[in-house]
């Protein structure tokens, strides 16, 4: 009785306050890395505009859309973690599971773009960062864990592609701040910079991994045809 | 949805209620992204960001609007696919290339 109204009061003092989250802020980082990144993810954006562009059967745009709404969602719910911070998952796992990482880098971008504009959150100067961490390496590392497992146990390779997504994605940001800071060295800037969200995004890419794993059996149940499509191209 | 989803679901609404009793020692569940921001003046106390946001919500309940718009928008479109198979399967429509 005591712990429920304990967890009443957790839930409505502290859900309130969950109104931040994790890219690289507006500005954070100097206008030389901020341009590098955008020139090293344009051609994954690009090409991956092109192959969507490509896709022509109806059903396969519906799969396309399904995973842009699947990171619209996850990467919109910030969540608690055990560090006493909030995080959120990136949701890109799934695209990149069914289209490769460049659609992936498409998509993700769209997201960001959003978030930019509209919420303050990331920024315009740093979505060339924030798109090659969460739509290219990310993607890319889901991919071909799935790539690898697949064949052995299907679920497994689901999770663990989106989980190494994901929590990719907060490496390789951790690595673009310790390249632009990192006055003391690049190691130890690296470890100040991992530690925000090495262990706060664990409980998240595991979450992140098993509603992969969730919507991913569902598509296989109810999309076969499109899948047999997908792995001839 | 099958037991196992069930389970999964359940599984994630309660790593969710996890986090949130033991983050609760550890601090005031604020953004890690604020976090960077106090680690780069660690590293760097001169550095300023050079650019401000276009435009930013002018409140936290204005900026939750907009995250669960961002969401709902999400979830519309997911709810809307699996509808609209659940219908194809009920109505016996063939798939069209």
């Amino acid at each position: 009785m005591k712990n429920k109204k304990l967890f009443l009061f957790l839930i409505l003092f502290l859900l309130p306050k969950i109104v931040y989250a994790m890219h690289i802020g507006e500005g954070l980082l100097p206008p030389f890395w901020a341009a590098l990144y955008y020139v090293l993810m344009f051609p994954f954006v690009i090409k991956g505009a092109i192959e969507i562009k490509g896709a022509k059967e109806k059903e396969i745009k519906m799969l396309i859309a399904l995973s842009g709404a699947f990171i619209f969602l996850l990467s919109a719910l910030k969540l608690p973690s055990v560090t006493g911070s909030c995080s959120h998952p990136t949701g890109t796992g799934l695209a990149a599971i069914l289209f490769g990482p460049f659609v992936t880098a498409f998509l993700s971008m769209i997201v960001l773009i959003f978030q930019a504009l509209l919420l303050a959150h990331g920024g315009i100067t740093t979505l060339g960062a924030n798109t090659f961490s969460m739509g290219v390496v990310g993607p890319f590392i889901a991919f071909f864990t799935y790539k690898l497992l697949k064949n052995k146990n299907r679920n497994l390779a689901v999770f663990l592609a989106a989980f190494l997504g994901d929590f990719t994605t907060y490496i390789i940001t951790s690595v673009q701040l310790a390249l632009a800071f990192n006055k003391a060295g690049f190691l130890s800037s690296f470890i100040k910079f991992i530690s925000i969200f090495a262990v706060t995004q664990i409980p998240l890419a595991v979450m992140e991994g098993i509603l992969t794993v969730v919507i991913y059996e569902y598509i296989t149940k109810n999309a076969s045809e499109e899948l047999k499509i997908l792995e001839v191209k | 949805m099958n037991r196992k989803n069930v389970f999964l679901l359940s599984l994630c609404a309660f790593l969710v209620v996890i986090s949130l009793f033991v983050g609760s020692r550890g601090g005031e569940f604020g953004g890690a992204d604020d976090l960077i921001e106090e680690r780069i003046v660690e590293i760097d106390e001169n550095y300023k960001p050079w650019f401000n946001s276009v435009w930013e919500p002018p409140s936290g309940e204005i900026e939750s609007l907009l995250f669960a718009l961002q969401a709902g928008l999400g979830a519309y479109f997911i709810g809307y696919y699996v509808g609209r198979k659940k219908n194809v399967k009920e109505c016996g429509y063939v798939f069209k290339k």
